[in-house]
């Protein structure tokens, strides 16, 4: 665990909401609340696991992080600036990148490697000339293990891993202080998956990077996360170190979610009892009222179906969004 | 049979026997080797394979090569060719009319032309006969097929570059923008198609007839012109709504979101990433709106709002050919023929295009 309790943060999200209007029929809009009112912060260096079921809002999160969406409200904070406005926007641009989750659709396949690479730089104007260009993308190439040889290569010339690593060399391409990676090893096989996020730690310790690192794969997250952010319907539950939400998570949702991680040897896993979740994670569009998982909390009471938990600092550093937290545990 | 087997089953194991292999057999490859494995495969691009299906493609290729032969005819017949689209032959200045030019069967020669050769002059013949004015039929269908072919490249060149522009902007903006190009392109589908074609021939030769006076558009023709705004105003609608559904479903693609996390603009994104993927669908249906130009053309011609006279296109010499159809059948037939082997080839060309270069569209 690393004190970094009294650097300041790198990147600030304040009570950030991403909602979308849904068009269904001529009149009727729909509002989906994506993401609703989360508010963190990542210090430099570290790394923030963000992890939730599917469609819990941690890929909008990292989106409109990033500015891909407009967020509805709330802002973002990035060495102590706000990113508003067009000037602010280019400029995080270049200090704040994404790695994506699938690397076949995330790379263009009318394109060649060193075009990939090279777009950030082309579309920011970083390089001044053709051999500038080609210098920069070749250090990036050999920083995520690329052979040199590959550069005049189409993308689907690569396997899942090598098209991973062109992926980390694009979002490396601006020289970026902050990336959010999002699921960027769900869609490899184990032992790549391995291979990525060993790349990711060299990275980090390389070149002072900052991830927010979204999965959902626990086992993973853990590796690689320094805290980690649990989230439950657009909304966070859970904010702690790594160490601690893995071995005393504090809120109903994250200790299922912890119960369900796989483990490698069988005699751990005997001992350990898996708690049930019933029901599915409700539609975004009908969100339950009071506590988001009240519907599917086993120490859900009538409070919790009436008023929605803040999200509170139970000890230090450990933020929980729970009615009764302190009591069930 | 049983020594055989037996021969058989002794020379086997000698021939995989580990004892038979040295260390020579686990040396690295040299570089010759390396060269020769990497040569084994080639680096190949998705336009290469196209390519490779194409020419697999027998049909098309034949279809290819009609086309190819039918242009450069019709790009270069007429310079060497003796005799001129526009010149009706035994009309000189001054002179009396020398009917014998006029209506001459093919290969047959006029009375003035005969005493020619009996003179001892060559003489070319008329490879089609002449028409009523005694100009060279040959000529006149060569050049047809010149200004037909330029009708339908440019007019498709035309729904290009409009259809293209517009679904590409429709397809990215979306919302707003596309509902309202979208409905306009509604619009211009649902006006049956023959009908303003025909009306905005009509108005548009009168109304640009005058201004083009002394322009070089002069010499290409009050009426061509107005046939390629025809084409502008109409056709682009389809290719419009086909770019505009491949661009649909291209800027949902990661790539294109992720360009936009590096600060691409809208121009960027399409420019770089949704024109090139898209290209194969556009190129193929390019190649079929080709012809469809061209038989528009020609009904246009044939109903005479086509080509001013005395240029000939395929279909006003097949109108033109309707007078004498009982006497002279031939005239008929022979642009008839050229308009289908054009329109027939590039259409099996297109097809085979298609085949090549997007299987997925094949239905």
């Amino acid at each position: 665990m690393k004190d970094n309790q009294q650097t300041q943060p790198l990147l600030q999200v304040k009570n950030l909401k991403q909602y979308f209007q849904l068009n269904n029929g001529f009149f009727s809009t729909q509002v989906l609340k994506a993401v609703d009112d989360i508010s963190f912060d990542i210090n430099k260096g570290e790394t923030l696991g963000l992890v939730g079921e599917s469609g819990c809002g941690k890929t909008t999160a990292g989106r409109s992080i990033l500015q891909l969406y407009k967020p509805t409200a709330g802002e973002v904070i990035f060495d102590g600036k706000k990113i508003e406005g067009k000037a602010t926007i280019e400029a995080y641009r270049q200090k704040a990148t994404m790695v994506f989750q699938d690397p076949y659709s995330s790379l263009d396949p009318r394109m060649t490697v060193s075009d990939i690479i090279g777009e950030p730089l082309d579309v920011q104007n970083l390089v001044s000339n053709a051999a500038e260009r080609r210098e920069r993308i070749l250090d990036l190439m050999d920083k995520v293990g690329l052979n040199s040889e590959h550069a005049a290569r189409y993308a689907h010339e690569f396997s899942g891993g090598q098209r991973q690593r062109v992926g980390i060399a694009r979002a490396l391409a601006t020289k970026p202080e902050f990336i959010v990676c999002d699921e960027p090893v769900s869609a490899l096989d184990v032992s790549i998956q391995a291979q990525i996020i060993n790349m990711f730690e060299q990275l980090q310790e390389n070149m002072g990077l900052t991830y927010l690192f979204i999965a959902h794969d626990l086992l993973v997250v853990r590796h690689i996360s320094d805290r980690i952010a649990v989230m439950y319907l657009g909304h966070l539950v859970e904010l702690a170190d790594t160490d601690a939400i893995c071995d005393r998570p504090l809120h109903p949702y994250t200790r299922a979610l912890m119960s369900a991680v796989p483990m490698p040897d069988p005699k751990v896993a005997r001992a350990n009892k898996r708690i049930a979740l019933s029901g599915e994670i409700p539609s975004p569009l009908h969100a339950p009222k009071g506590c988001p998982f009240h519907t599917r909390c086993p120490h859900a009471t009538d409070a919790c179906k009436e008023s929605m938990p803040e999200l509170k600092e139970v000890e230090s550093g450990r933020l929980v969004a729970c009615h009764r937290a302190l009591e069930i545990n | 049979m049983s020594e055989e087997a037996k021969k058989e089953g002794q020379s086997v194991p000698e021939n995989v026997a580990p004892a038979s292999l040295t260390a020579a057999d686990f040396a690295p490859a040299d570089e010759k080797e390396k060269e020769y494995m990497v040569k084994m495969r080639p680096q190949t691009t998705a336009f290469k394979d196209g390519i490779r299906r194409l020419r697999k493609n027998k049909v098309a290729m034949v279809s290819f090569w009609v086309i190819v032969l039918i242009t450069l005819c019709a790009l270069i017949i007429p310079i060497f060719w003796p005799y001129q689209y526009e010149a009706m032959l035994g009309m000189t200045p001054g002179k009396p009319v020398d009917a014998s030019f006029q209506n001459l069967k093919p290969m047959t020669y006029s009375a003035t032309e005969l005493t020619r050769i009996e003179a001892g002059e060559k003489v070319f013949p008329h490879l089609f006969g002449t028409d009523s004015s005694g100009r060279d039929y040959f000529i006149r269908v060569v050049y047809g097929t010149r200004i037909s072919l330029a009708v339908g490249f440019f007019a498709s060149l035309i729904v290009l570059v409009i259809g293209l522009l517009v679904g590409a902007i429709s397809g990215y903006a979306g919302g707003k923008v596309d509902l309202v190009i979208m409905r306009i392109v509604d619009i211009i589908y649902s006006l049956p198609d023959m009908l303003m074609v025909i009306l905005l021939a009509t108005v548009l030769k009168q109304a640009i007839g005058d201004s083009l006076e002394g322009t070089v558009l002069a010499r290409i023709g009050s009426n061509i012109i107005s046939l390629f705004i025809v084409f502008a105003l109409l056709y682009w609608v389809s290719m419009a709504r086909l770019v505009r559904g491949q661009i649909l479903s291209l800027r949902e693609q990661e790539y294109v979101l992720a360009a936009q996390a590096a600060g691409a603009k809208g121009s960027w994104v399409i420019r770089k990433h949704l024109i090139p993927n898209c290209v194969s669908v556009i190129v193929i249906s390019t190649a079929l709106q080709i012809p469809s130009a061209i038989f528009t053309e020609s009904y246009l011609s044939f109903l005479g709002l086509g080509v001013n006279a005395p240029m000939p296109s395929l279909g006003s010499l097949a109108s033109d050919a309707l007078n004498g159809i009982t006497s002279y059948p031939y005239r008929l037939v022979i642009p008839a023929i050229v308009i289908s082997l054009i329109v027939l080839s590039l259409n099996l060309f297109g097809d085979g295009l298609r085949d090549a270069f997007d299987p997925k569209l094949n239905g």
